[in-house]
């Protein structure tokens, strides 16, 4: 038989039925709802008199639009307050599992998925969130869908799709002191581009990836739809089963080992084919820093800001000098340079319990700088923050002068009130430095969460390969 | 879904490459619970001088004179040009939905983010693309002559310029399909419920455990 790549596999393990031209009807096992891409489609159900497939696939949370900050008097933003008690009559009415706000299992939907165990290995895992690819972690087949097709899946348990091709990203070597997962996903954008992934699924593979724990895996995985793909994915080894072990939604003692069994499969074969493979020296990787409006304008922490002078195409000419501009930033300015006025600590990307410890590593017993007005720290989850608050992580963050919140998107996106003003630096942990995404005007420099913590405590940026 | 077969239009240029989804429609929008009224926030940080609010009157809001759909001559575009990897990013179909009640109906593009192409299909909006060079030319065009129009013609799967250019696209033949009778896929996709059912039983026995935990 011809040897397969695991999104082969994957792929062929849920197509339903297929057309001669390739448009494939594709089995959904898990579908994530959220309460910013739900409502219209719970609406069209209803319109269209029809009901949900299968009840038992979906798992419900707000996550969005939640306040971070004391949630006991309910939300003050009438808007947001709305969607969220549409989400909660839309799961009521159709019997789906909802974690609510003060639920402690509540948080990121792409958190509490695989915390639960509702995501696996094998699945094919669906949201309306572009950073469902974060579930492909676990060799599961995970990507983000508009709200049409969040009812589609609602009615009909399927999708209508077309196979992407394969690309293989391999990290050889072993990245050093400091740099993390965060840093091979910028790295890797930074040399693809946001498009270069477009058409494509990416699996993460290489010695760097082996050595990668989940939560790793997970911010990996998550940055694929920033390098355009939909999808990534990492082969199953035993980090991947250990994790799983003991996950409330997981397979229970009578199916286990029939299970990891099978889970062990979910692999690329030996020299199966990639459209595309792309290699990088992973111990050549230093912690990355982004410095425009796109993640692709990223650039070594010791490096400088770049000069769009040297730049040939116009259309990316004029990109960086509009980004420098946006950003108030000048060519050539040494990254280190550059002081930030908020830290955000969060979002589906890195706010998982060991980015909350290696944060916590570098401040403890430390403050932030004068300059900083506001260090965010946002766990990812109602259990994140539980295990953190155990281990006295939270202690550690407020001595430092940072402040403890309650789970949720918070301000990777800025729904609720935890926003950037116009022209406020912030050093973020989050996905995506668009302009005005963590508020209007505001200036997003994204980084991993060590990088982040001592750009809070030195009032700027600082290579966390030689600070201490 | 409404039909789309044929469109004629005025063309606005959007000159920059990755316009992302939260440029075309900012986040405090997606609050609403709506699938219509997102067009007066259409770009709404490029397109205004002042920070919008869902439920703000936008009428009264200081428009930046800079921006394209604030210039005269772009007054009733249809036909949006834009550059690589255009809505790129989230996956909020408030992107599209937000294109279309602002009245447009084709963006023309070289490339773009893959869930924002996709559902702009389920909106009965139309993602072209066409190579770099001739987004290249139809910028000059569009810059050199005013009321500069554009006609689509999906069955034929060509965009033609006055003087009866006519460039040709790709479409995928189920979109199309769909787009050209005003279908919406879930209907023909319960047309095979009984394969989806069978499927599912047989997934049922292979991987119990999928089956049944989130109760």
């Amino acid at each position: 038989m011809l040897q397969r790549t695991l999104y082969d596999k994957l792929w062929d393990d849920h197509a339903v039925h297929a057309e001669d031209d390739g448009t494939t009807l594709l089995y959904i096992d898990r579908q994530l709802v959220h309460e910013v891409t739900s409502a219209q489609a719970f609406e069209g159900l209803r319109l269209a008199r029809r009901k949900p497939w299968r009840i038992d696939a979906n798992l419900a949370v707000a996550d969005h639009n939640v306040p971070t900050t004391d949630r006991s008097k309910g939300i003050d933003d009438v808007v947001a307050r709305l969607q969220i008690e549409t989400l909660d009559r839309n799961c009521e009415e159709s019997g789906i599992v909802e974690f609510r706000m003060n639920d402690p299992r509540q948080g990121i939907v792409h958190v509490i998925g695989p915390e639960q165990g509702a995501t696996l290995p094998g699945m094919t895992v669906v949201c309306g969130d572009s950073h469902t690819s974060t579930h492909g972690a676990f060799g599961c087949l995970a990507f983000g869908i508009g709200t049409s097709e969040v009812e589609h899946v609602l009615a009909t348990q399927t999708l209508v799709a077309k196979k992407s091709r394969n690309m293989l990203v391999l990290f050889n070597g072993r990245p050093g002191r400091g740099v993390t997962a965060k840093d091979l996903a910028l790295a890797l954008i930074g040399q693809i581009g946001t498009a270069g992934g477009t058409g494509y699924t990416i699996e993460y593979a290489g010695t760097a990836i082996e050595g990668l724990s989940m939560e790793g895996r997970m911010t990996l995985c998550n940055m694929s739809i920033e390098a355009g793909a939909r999808a990534g994915l990492v082969a199953v080894d035993e980090t991947t089963i250990t994790y799983m072990r003991g996950r409330p939604f997981g397979p229970g003692p009578a199916y286990w080992n029939r299970a990891a069994d099978y889970w062990r499969t979910l692999r690329s074969d030996p020299g199966a084919r990639f459209d595309r493979v792309v290699e990088i020296d992973a111990s050549q990787i230093v912690p990355q820093v982004t410095w425009g409006t796109s993640p692709e304008m990223v650039v070594p922490v010791d490096g400088r800001v770049p000069d769009p002078d040297r730049e040939r195409d116009p259309v990316r000419r004029e990109g960086m000098e509009r980004a420098l501009t946006y950003m108030g930033l000048e060519p050539n300015t040494p990254i280190e340079s550059i002081r930030v006025d908020k830290v955000f600590i969060g979002s589906c990307t890195n706010s998982r319990i060991e980015d909350l410890r290696a944060a916590a590593a570098v401040v403890r017993g430390r403050r932030k700088a004068q300059n900083v007005k506001l260090v965010l720290i946002v766990p990812g989850s109602g259990l994140v923050k539980r295990q953190a608050e155990q281990e006295g992580l939270d202690r550690i963050f407020r001595d430092a002068g940072f402040e403890w919140r309650e789970p949720g998107c918070s301000m990777c996106l800025g729904m609720n009130a935890d926003v950037l003003l116009a022209g406020e630096r912030c050093a973020s942990t989050s996905n995506r430095n668009f302009e005005g995404r963590q508020g209007a005007g505001g200036r997003t420099h994204l980084v991993s969460p060590e990088m982040a913590a001592a750009a809070a405590i030195e009032g700027h940026f600082v290579d966390v390969r030689r600070w201490r | 879904m409404d039909k789309f077969i044929t469109h004629q239009g005025i063309v606005a240029p959007l000159d920059r490459a990755n316009v992302d989804t939260d440029a075309i429609i900012p986040k405090q929008f997606l609050k609403s619970i709506k699938r219509s009224g997102f067009g007066p926030n259409l770009f709404d940080s490029w397109r205004y001088l002042d920070v919008g609010e869902p439920d703000s009157d936008n009428s009264g809001r200081p428009l930046n004179p800079d921006f394209i759909l604030n210039q005269e001559r772009y007054k009733g575009a249809s036909i949006l040009l834009a550059r690589k990897n255009f809505g790129c990013g989230s996956s909020r179909e408030h992107a599209p939905w937000a294109l279309c009640d602002y009245g447009f109906k084709v963006v023309i593009a070289p490339s773009y983010g893959e869930i924002f192409f996709n559902n702009s299909f389920k909106t009965g909006f139309l993602p072209i693309v066409l190579p770099e060079s001739q987004i290249d030319r139809l910028f000059h065009e569009v810059f050199a002559f005013p009321g500069f129009r554009l006609t689509v013609d999906l069955q034929a799967q060509t965009v033609s310029t006055g003087d009866g250019t006519a460039m040709p696209f790709e479409v995928d033949a189920f979109r199309k399909y769909c787009l050209l009778n005003g279908l919406d896929d879930i209907g023909l996709t319960l047309r095979n419920a009984e394969k989806i059912r069978a499927f599912e039983d047989k997934r049922r026995l292979a991987q119990p455990w999928l089956f049944g935990a989130i109760v």
